[in-house]
């Protein structure tokens, strides 16, 4: 049915991962002066700094390197840590599921607080719940996850004692990570919800179904709710970026064992080809996700002919 | 409603901007308290809040003048150029924000050029974005075929002709980028990517802090109620204008 734009979306998906593995690859090269001093630091012997430079293959033309950057990612080798001298692919493969989990549980923890919240300030609109909610959602994006994570560790785990200071574990130790990661999201999401859901109750279907004497919670929840999460769900899938974005700062401030924390770890060891793997891998992950959203968009609303057009 | 409950907080922004000035007066070091090393913290936040301007200001106006020129010659010149654009930026959307910031702030070493170089480099997307697709539902307007008609080259007509149209969008989108930008210096600063010491931002204030969390709570508490302040009167002065705007768009 939209074959046509379903390739269409996927080769300029292609594309921008090509154009996102090219940018990580360039990134070492924007380091001020010698990559390899400052990596080594100045008083390195200059034989280390040869075996180094050949080992990174900074001693090739940039294209050369750039070619050989795609060799080893199509064989998944992203070459060593300069530290613990492992391969990335390992280090990135241990911390991969610590992100996951902690996306996952921020996640749902913006759509449960999210949905309710904006779906009954729709409902009530204008009505003090409304504003309560709306309020909410104003302070949900103006409080910054690295202050709320330490007032969270300050009154849960220090004064009340009931949640782990940091680390990872049980379900107890994502609740704190998971809130102060998935706040902002709960509130963009809040007021996503509300604004799509008043659309859509203005429209004649919804009218029709309250005239058959339809229970309102049905309308609501059968009727209205069922084309208001388009907007919804494509908010979510652009929403990630920022949300695996926030998630560096997170771990940091939990030391939660992920590719944030890795990122964070790596900048302050200056092992840049680790920083290197962390990039990619986030910025892929959020190019994948960001692809399916949209062609899940297609198959969801079949009303939707995007690619024309646009 | 919510515009009168949090209406008088809206002041407090060219308050920060007033600030340095409070710094000379005497009596009022005591009132925050100080902090490990006996600073008066009332102090470091004046210091923070200079920081947190002076990037923001700088990010704000390198990002939105890149950011539209790039934007509405693209767009208006269409071709090559515009396809070139696009590419771009859906690069750069390919990357989660902040993830790039910190990565190449990270990769050029700590300091405040290179915190105001990395936000500059991920903030100017949003602001070409705007303008491409303003540009291009005004560029087939009867005033910019009557300019073209008059012979008036490129640069007058997308500086005469379109950039006034289209400024309103762009300066509500730079209102909120603001309050972006001073969230994302925190962030920096709070990863020990953004100012060095002595110097000081909210964000290092707040990373500094949380490891006297249980003695002194109000190290981490005084510069958070800073950030989260500042952000929210920006997030309102940008719905307000939003909403003026708006009107004046639905009137015409």
């Amino acid at each position: 049915m939209n074959t046509g734009y379903i390739i269409s979306r996927l080769s300029s998906a292609i594309l921008v991962i090509i154009g996102v593995i090219c940018t990580v690859f360039l990134l070492i090269h924007l380091i001020p002066g010698d990559p390899v001093e400052v990596m080594l630091g100045e008083s390195a012997h200059p034989a280390d700094r040869a075996a180094l430079r050949a080992a990174l293959g900074l001693d090739l033309p940039v294209l050369e390197q750039l070619i050989n950057y795609f060799r080893g990612l199509a064989r998944v080798d992203l070459g060593t840590s300069l530290h613990s001298q492992r391969p990335i692919t390992d280090i990135l493969a241990e911390r991969v599921p610590a992100t996951l989990e902690l996306a996952v549980y921020a996640l749902l923890f913006a759509v449960i607080i999210a949905v309710p919240l904006g779906v009954v300030a729709a409902i009530r609109k204008d009505s003090m719940l409304d504003v309560g909610a709306m309020g909410f959602s104003l302070l949900g994006v103006s409080i910054p996850n690295f202050w709320m994570g330490p007032i969270l560790i300050l009154i849960f785990s220090l004064w009340l004692g009931v949640t782990p200071v940091s680390g990872r574990g049980g379900v107890e130790h994502v609740i704190l990570p998971a809130i102060t990661l998935g706040t902002a999201l709960a509130a963009i999401l809040a007021r996503m919800v509300r604004s799509s859901l008043l659309e859509v109750l203005n429209e004649d279907y919804v009218r029709t179904a309250r005239a058959k004497g339809l229970p309102e919670s049905r309308v609501i929840w059968c009727h209205a709710m069922r084309n208001a999460w388009l907007p919804v769900i494509t908010l979510l899938g652009l929403q990630l970026g920022t949300l695996l974005g926030g998630a560096v700062i997170t771990e940091t401030v939990f030391s939660w064992p992920g590719l944030g924390s890795l990122l964070v770890e790596s900048i302050q060891k200056r092992d840049y080809p680790v920083v290197q793997g962390c990039v990619l891998v986030i910025s892929l992950a959020y190019v994948v996700v960001n692809t399916l959203t949209d062609l899940l968009y297609v198959v969801i609303d079949p009303r939707i002919r995007l690619g024309e057009g646009r | 409603m919510l515009a009168s409950i949090f209406g008088p907080l809206l002041p407090l922004t060219p308050d920060q901007i007033d600030l340095p000035h409070i710094l000379a007066t005497p009596g009022m070091q005591s009132i925050l308290g100080s902090d490990e090393l006996g600073r008066p913290v009332l102090d470091r936040l004046v210091m923070g809040a200079q920081t947190s301007f002076l990037v923001a200001v700088w990010v704000v106006a390198i990002s939105a003048f890149c950011g539209t020129m790039l934007g509405a010659f693209a767009a208006y010149s269409g071709g090559v150029a515009d396809l070139i654009l696009v590419r771009i930026i859906d690069l750069f959307l390919a990357f989660p924000g902040i993830l790039l910031a910190i990565a190449l702030a990270g990769v050029m070493g700590p300091g405040i050029d290179n915190v105001i170089i990395a936000l500059s480099i991920v903030g100017w997307v949003g602001y070409a974005r705007l303008a491409r697709a303003q540009v291009l539902t005004l560029k087939h307007r009867d005033h910019v075929a009557a300019a073209i008609a008059l012979g008036q080259g490129r640069i007058p007509i997308v500086r005469k002709h379109l950039l006034p149209l289209i400024a309103a969008p762009l300066i509500i989108e730079a209102t909120f980028g603001v309050a972006g930008i001073v969230i994302a210096e925190a962030g920096l600063s709070f990863l020990g990517l953004g100012v060095q010491t002595p110097a000081a931002s909210w964000g290092s204030m707040i990373r500094d802090g949380a490891r006297y969390m249980l003695v002194a709570p109000h190290l981490v508490l005084a510069p958070g109620v800073c950030i989260m302040l500042v952000v929210l009167s920006v997030n309102l002065l940008g719905d307000h204008l939003r909403d003026s705007l708006d009107v004046r768009e639905q009137r015409e």
